[in-house]
């Protein structure tokens, strides 16, 4: 099973038969893990972001028979036998939603960035892309974040959340 | 007293409870504020002007504004947050029902004619095809009833849908695919073939001019002679404003989960007007309210774009065709065919002054577009009735008629690109006297509404303006256009004043339970798209009976609970407010019935004892108190239950209700390629007492950062020559995004109207208007560019 199943949440799950189906509706439609969202279908709105191996993709674009053998997790994997994630919980304190709908896009997104920025990856608005490490400014925070959409305007909430979580620990 | 955002402590407001005037005049604001923001139907025949007075009331008014537990006001994190960041909240298309099966929609790509061949055979013969429903099979159906008189009515439009071979929109659905999944459904739809019979269409706004405009009477009001006034006026500004068609784009795509027991129809929307919608699809499907149930407990954002839709509609025919339940979830692409959004506007506004800055004459008017069957109409020119003293007014609103999707209500429909207009013309003609805008607006501030002589039920926003001034540094801009620059960026500063008039539904109704463990729930049919519904009311709940948050349980967005309050017109705070204080005036008189001969109430009237501390209490002697608990168990009785609805909405129909903002801005424009940044962003906001500062303060920046789409990015690019959306997508409308927004700062006057439920007036489209303006007046003091055609993109400026 191992070499031919999609690990999802620490569980290895059979891959879909139909080739065309994407990780997105793979997770909502046959596993029913509604956590992760559909905003736009096409890549524009990260709602659907979920973490593979780590790294943070829009679920939407990718087809679930791809990622056999990957590890994937969802926001319903993102808690610990302990409680929330802390991101989920200053997500809560700050306010960094309304109607929560891009939520969980948002917050597999930023465990994904914060990790991109401990490997010392720059980003458009970083000055010294040579630098070992990146110091998770607003400005960073903020241009890492752009591609999770929010409508209802929480993006205060959002960065804010995200700052405090995980700017502290990256300077 | 200015409460700052995120003070977070439970206040005590010491605004004691005015006396009501004694009467006034029910005035046209009266009657647009009963219909709702964006809810009024073009066969209104209501008098234009002023209406007659009326003798509303007599009996001692209600005390609004009451001191309570303190959990109003409180900074409470959302109720809902726990479920929402574990991905754990329902959505519409997230109910999974035993042999759904999935549709697919077929959209037009022609704007008028008929459908001439639709070959359906190699989609019935795809893999998984389970149903295909077109005109030629769909069940006969009545047209959704738009907003109107009906006070259950809730739809955009009243066309058929699917009954007939005619095409009256490019992109109207035409084909309905069931299959097993969704990639069948999907890939079924793409193999129908249609031709069409097309006929002469009306897409552009020139053509739809040029066939002759319609006016909204109820919209035409002139005081004295404007004209006259503007021509002979020392200065004046009479300039040509334009704002395009935009979409409200909810992240959440809108989706239905239908099933049928019998001839009863379960519906899982995703719906600002569940109770609405009910009755809607009752009325469409032939088949009685009571065999319709709709809930809607989580909405993924609806911003006026979730009522009653044709989506819902297909559904519910199609499962009843295939005998099985349907999921129909809209693609992106199809939110942009099927919900309309803002319509596009073209306005004249002009204002003529004196030279120490008095308005003689305020002139709006102009055009939007409009179909046929729209009951939104855009109007823009509302604006301005109650903004500014003037001596003299003439507003006008005219329809331009083109054959596309019905325009929808978006956020502050009217008033958000209305406002762009006004307070852009206030900004010129401040430049114009060499005056500060805001001393200029401070001394336009009318005594009494403008339009009908109405008083202000409580009108703060000098005080808004001398705060949001002070704390935004304003002192500091320098007023000669383009004069500050860092680099190649132009520094400048603008401002505008937000309103948004006050609303109070008729349906406000519900059922309160208290059990005898003391804990209580309440019933409400109303809605929470990310306002914050539940928490704001478990707040108002927990302070009106004395209880602790935890002890409460608000339910709602369920047709079969009492109530009828959509959500709309920023009103659900102040209907469900004004309902909640009913229920608890009869819990009491309930309770005290109970109350034994050994309670410590015993003898007590109802005028007598008020709730303190999760019970009932003697008002002046908080000593004889009782435990809701005791006095249950004393009587025992395990719950009791009361049914209730407030008196009608009548505050606003004696006087002039609005909520106001100071809005301030500071924008950097790049000089090389005219990109345009917002720096900063302060809302400075009267709009009486504040529930809930931290989801307060969530909407104002919200309803700031819609309105940065609007002044800088968003536009449904609309193909004159097709009437075809050309980009139906949230890779090519754009919506600001996080490196878009600044930290933006908010406060507010934090003064409680003493005519409004708990105090508090609406919030939630409030700061959508005044801040297009402020964007595009400080973009003119960056640049010396003024502006007047939404979006500000960096061609404009270059």
């Amino acid at each position: 099973m191992k070499n031919v199943a999609i690990r999802i949440n620490g569980s290895a799950v059979a891959p879909p038969a139909d080739p065309r189906v994407s990780l997105l509706d793979f997770l909502r439609e046959t596993l029913h893990l509604h956590g992760t969202k559909k905003g736009c279908n096409q890549g524009a709105c990260g709602a659907c972001t979920v973490l593979v191996d780590g790294e943070r993709i829009v679920s939407c674009l990718a087809l679930a028979v791809q990622y056999v053998g990957r590890d994937i997790v969802t926001i319903e994997g993102l808690a610990g036998q302990d409680g929330p994630h802390r991101l989920q919980q200053a997500f809560i304190e700050h306010d960094g939603f309304q109607c929560g709908y891009c939520t969980p896009g948002q917050i597999c997104s930023a465990v994904g960035m914060a990790a991109e920025a401990r490997r010392g990856l720059p980003s458009h608005v970083t000055d010294d892309l040579s630098a070992r490490r990146i110091a998770l400014t607003r400005d960073e925070l903020r241009e890492r974040m752009s591609g999770n959409l929010c409508r209802c305007g929480a993006h205060n909430g959002i960065i804010a959340a995200i700052a405090e979580t995980y700017a502290r620990a990256a300077e | 007293m200015s409460n700052v955002e995120g003070s977070g402590r439970p206040t005590q407001h010491e605004g004691a409870a005015q006396q009501d005037t004694s009467l006034t005049r029910r005035g046209v604001l009266g009657i647009f504020g009963a219909a709702g923001a964006g809810a009024l139907v073009s066969t209104f025949t209501g008098p234009p002007g002023v209406g007659p007075v009326s003798l509303v009331s007599e009996a001692a008014p209600e005390v609004l504004v009451q001191r309570g537990s303190g959990w109003v006001g409180a900074a409470l994190s959302r109720i809902d947050g726990p479920l929402k960041v574990r991905g754990m909240a329902r959505f519409a298309a997230e109910f999974a029902l035993d042999d759904m099966v999935y549709a697919a929609l077929v959209f037009s790509t022609i704007a008028k004619g008929r459908i001439a061949t639709l070959d359906t055979g190699a989609a019935e013969a795809a893999p998984g095809f389970v149903l295909v429903m077109t005109h030629r099979n769909a069940p006969r159906m009545q047209p959704m009833v738009p907003f109107g008189p009906n006070e259950k009515a809730a739809g955009n439009d009243n066309l058929p849908i699917m009954q007939d071979d005619r095409v009256r929109w490019n992109g109207q659905p035409i084909a309905v695919v069931l299959a097993e999944t969704q990639e069948q459904a999907d890939h079924a739809a793409s193999l129908i073939r249609v031709t069409y019979e097309a006929e002469p269409a009306t897409t552009s706004f020139a053509q739809a001019k040029a066939n002759g405009t319609e006016g909204a009477v109820y919209f035409h009001h002139e005081i004295g002679d404007a004209e006259a006034e503007l021509a002979a006026a020392a200065v004046s500004v009479d300039a040509t404003y334009r704002t395009p068609y935009q979409n409200h784009n909810a992240i959440e795509p809108h989706a239905v989960t239908v099933a049928w027991h019998g001839d009863e129809l379960v519906v899982h929307d995703a719906s600002q007007s569940v109770v609405h919608n009910a009755w809607s699809l009752a009325h469409i499907l032939g088949i009685e309210e009571r065999q319709v149930h709709v809930t809607s407990p989580y909405v993924g954002g609806a911003f006026g774009g979730k009522f009653m839709g044709s989506h819902q509609v297909l559904a519910a025919a199609a499962a009843r065709l295939a005998g099985r339940p349907v999921r129909l979830t809209l693609s992106r692409e199809g939110v942009y065919r099927m919900v309309g959004g803002r319509a596009l506007t073209e306005q004249r506004m002009a204002i003529g002054a004196r030279r120490d800055g008095r308005f003689d004459a305020i002139i709006h008017t102009g055009t939007a577009t409009h179909t046929r069957d729209s009951p939104h109409p855009e109007a823009f020119p509302f604006v301005s009735l109650s903004a500014y003293a003037t001596g003299s007014l003439k507003t006008d609103l005219q329809w331009a008629f083109l054959d596309q999707v019905a325009n929808a209500a978006m956020r502050a429909p009217g008033e958000a690109v209305g406002s762009f207009a006004l307070e852009s013309a206030v900004d010129e003609v401040a430049v114009a006297l060499g005056m500060d805008p805001i001393e200029l607006r401070i001394r336009n501030e009318p005594k009494t509404d403008p339009l009908n002589g109405a008083e202000f039920s409580s009108r703060n926003v000098v005080k808004a303006w001398r705060d949001g001034a002070e704390r935004f540094g304003w002192a500091k801009r320098n007023p000669i256009p383009g004069a500050v620059r860092k680099g190649e960026w132009l520094v400048g500063m603008g401002c505008g004043t937000a309103s948004h008039i006050y609303n109070r539904e008729n349906g406000g109704a519900a059922r309160l339970t208290l059990t005898s463990d003391g804990t209580v729930t309440v019933d409400i049919a109303t809605h929470d798209a990310g306002m914050g519904t539940e928490t704001a009311q478990t707040q108002i709940i927990a302070e009106n009976l004395a209880l602790h948050p935890d002890q409460v349980e608000f339910r709602l967005a369920d047709s079969a609970m009492p109530g009828l309050v959509a959500g709309r017109g920023s009103s659900q705070t102040t209907t469900v407010a004004a309902t909640v204080v009913e229920a608890k005036k009869m819990l009491v008189a309930e309770l005290l019935t109970l109350i034994r001969a050994d309670s410590p109430l015993a003898g007590l009237t109802a005028q007598q004892v008020g709730p303190r501390n999760a019970g009932l209490a003697k008002l002046d002697d908080p000593t004889r108190h009782e435990t809701y608990t005791a006095i249950l168990t004393r009587a025992k009785r395990d719950k009791v239950t009361v049914e209730a609805s407030p008196d009608e909405p009548t505050e606003m129909n004696e006087r002039s209700m609005h909520s106001y903002g100071a809005m301030f801005c500071e924008v950097r424009v790049n000089a090389v390629t005219g990109e345009t940044r917002v720096s900063r962003m302060l809302g400075s906001m009267d709009c009486g007492r504040v529930i809930n500062p931290k989801t307060a303060a969530s909407q104002f920046r919200g309803g700031m950062i819609m309105a940065m789409g609007l002044a800088l990015t968003e536009h449904t690019h609309y193909d004159e020559r097709t009437g075809r959306i050309m980009n139906p997508s949230l890779a090519e409308y754009h919506i600001p995004v996080h490196l878009d927004v600044p930290e933006i700062d908010v406060i507010w006057t934090g003064i409680p109207d003493p005519h409004a439920p708990m105090g508090a007036r609406g919030i939630g489209e409030l700061s959508v208007t005044g801040t297009a303006a402020a964007i595009a007046n400080a973009i003119y003091n960056a640049t010396g560019k003024r502006i007047r055609e939404l979006p500000i993109t960096l061609d404009k400026l270059m």
